[in-house]
């Protein structure tokens, strides 16, 4: 079983302030997912307002890196055979249905590198 | 009413009760290396009660005259120590455990020394199996037998466990004399874990013994009770716990007919519901509700409440939140399998299908009864292959009957 990081994008701020429709259907994505045994983490959602981007030179920026408009609006952590069923994990999350993103992406192991 | 009572009638009831009690304040005074001495006592108490009783007929007060006998054999049994240690004096360490010259069986004492027996017997050095038989033994007073038949297991596992089980005791330098934080608190999850899953013992077994299983369900509240009564021990979680134990109590009666076959929830008789034990359950999780804490307890107690309330329209979208959040805190496959029940009852038996496919747990009997349950009314030979896999699969012949029932009433009503 390999590890794999699902990133959550949106460019909807109505996504912050979840309905409590919202937040069943991605409380059931989510326990969806740890019922098959394969949540590792269940991540954290990142406030979109407390919010800074650090440049070189001591430029400070104030929100997520905005020259893209989506922002990044949490992740978690899913363990799956292969990437293409991360995938299939990741095409029930509610995200999509407000025109948001996932991005799936493998962990890395160092000790599994070699 | 004047019921003759014959000290054979008395004396395994008292046994069970006082055993238990009687080791665990005696054992305090020796430490938990010589709980064997202990249990000698108590057991020569007992030996001596068949004999007496038997004679001149049983004692007015027959808990009184018990504890008289064993103060008296265990204060005999300090002053032969005591001649032994002033003769052999190099022998013996100097120990901190000076036995006081006699013992005051108070309630209290009862109370502190159970709790701290209880505290002694879940050392996590021990399996929770082996905790569980351990606290069945010496906790509640339950011979190798009545242990070996609750776990449907052979007498000589059981001792073997058993044995195992004790050396680990004996070596465990757990504090007995004293309760303090310190030592409490650690292992106080331990504890919790092991009284769950003694009860859940008694509630899920595949043993057939109905009275063994009500017995193991009302020792854990026992146990657990005296966690309560402490303010050492009691707290939120605890609560909790005994919340969860009362309510699924209160259906014990209702869950089996007459012959012993389990009856579905959905077909029980809700008046044979204990409202006592509902009512203590509430009032339980009431208390267990008074901080911020949510444990795994908190929820299935919240999940058990929702099931004694029958007619509650948002009853199943309560139960599927609580179950979403318990299988974030924990996966287990029952906990799976009952949180996409309770996902098919609010978003339709099709969703639930599919939901229940994805956890692919075909080695699993309630995995196939869950399936066959929600294609009763889509696709019935379907329905009954899972349920005859689920026949194939559960080890338990109380399920197997049911199950086959309802094969048979799917096949008549098809044809």
């Amino acid at each position: 079983m390999k590890e794999f990081v699902l990133i959550f994008r949106t460019s909807n701020h109505a996504d912050f302030k979840p309905s409590p429709e919202q937040m069943q259907e991605r409380m059931n994505w989510l326990a969806g997912i740890a019922s098959q045994n394969k949540l590792v983490d269940k991540g954290n959602s990142l406030s979109p307002v407390s919010a800074r981007t650090v440049r070189s030179g001591n430029v400070v920026t104030d929100g997520p890196f905005t020259e893209i408009k989506e922002f990044v609006a949490g992740y978690v952590i899913v363990r799956a055979e292969s990437i293409d069923d991360a995938v299939e994990l990741a095409k029930d999350n509610p995200v999509l249905k407000s025109g948001g993103n996932v991005e799936v992406r493998e962990v890395l192991k160092r000790d599994s590198n070699n | 009413m004047e019921g003759k009572v014959t000290s054979q009638q008395l004396l395994p009831h008292l046994f069970r009760l006082e055993y238990a009690k009687m080791t665990a304040v005696i054992c305090r005074h020796f430490g938990l290396q010589h709980i064997e001495i202990a249990e000698d006592i108590a057991s020569e108490t007992f030996l001596k009660a068949t004999e007496v009783w038997g004679v001149n007929g049983i004692p007015d007060n027959p808990t009184a005259w018990l504890y008289t006998v064993a103060r008296n054999k265990t204060k005999d049994f300090l002053k032969r120590q005591k001649i032994f240690d002033t003769q052999v004096k190099e022998n013996i360490q100097a120990d901190e455990r000076q036995p006081a010259p006699d013992i005051e069986f108070t309630q209290q004492l009862f109370n502190d020394s159970q709790l701290a027996m209880i505290f002694a017997v879940c050392n996590p050095a021990n399996s929770p199996g082996s905790q569980i038989c351990l606290a069945l033994q010496i906790l509640c007073g339950f011979s190798v037998e009545e242990i070996a038949d609750a776990f449907l297991t052979k007498t000589e596992t059981i001792k073997k466990r058993l044995l195992r089980a004790r050396t680990n005791l004996r070596n465990d330098d757990f504090r007995i004399t004293t309760l303090q934080e310190d030592v409490i608190q650690p292992r106080l999850d331990t504890v919790l874990r092991t009284l769950y899953l003694l009860f859940n013992e008694g509630y899920f077994s595949a043993s057939n013994n109905h009275v063994i299983r009500k017995e193991l369900c009302s020792e854990a509240i026992r146990l657990t009770l005296i966690l309560t009564e402490h303010p050492l021990t009691n707290g939120t979680k605890v609560n909790a716990l005994l919340a969860l134990m009362c309510y699924q109590s209160s259906r014990l009666d209702a869950r089996a007919d007459e012959a012993g076959e389990t009856i579905l929830f959905e077909q029980q008789d809700k008046e044979l519901w204990s409202r006592e034990l509902i009512d203590k359950g509430n009032y339980y999780l009431v208390n267990a509700c008074s901080g911020n804490e949510v444990s795994k307890y908190h929820l299935e107690a919240g999940i058990a409440y929702w099931h004694t309330t029958p007619t509650d329209s948002k009853k199943w979208e309560h139960i599927l939140q609580l179950y979403n959040e318990l299988i974030l805190i924990e996966y287990s496959p029952m906990t799976a399998l009952n949180r996409t029940f309770a996902f098919a009852k609010v978003y339709g038996y099709d969703k639930g299908i599919a939901e229940a496919e994805k956890l692919q747990l075909e080695a699993n009997s309630y995995y196939h009864s869950l399936l066959g349950y929600l294609y009763a009314g889509r696709d019935v030979n379907r329905a009954i292959s899972h349920y005859n896999t689920a026949i194939r699969l559960t080890k338990s012949a109380a399920e197997k009957k049911t199950l086959r029932k309802e094969v048979e009433r799917l096949k008549s009503s098809f044809s």
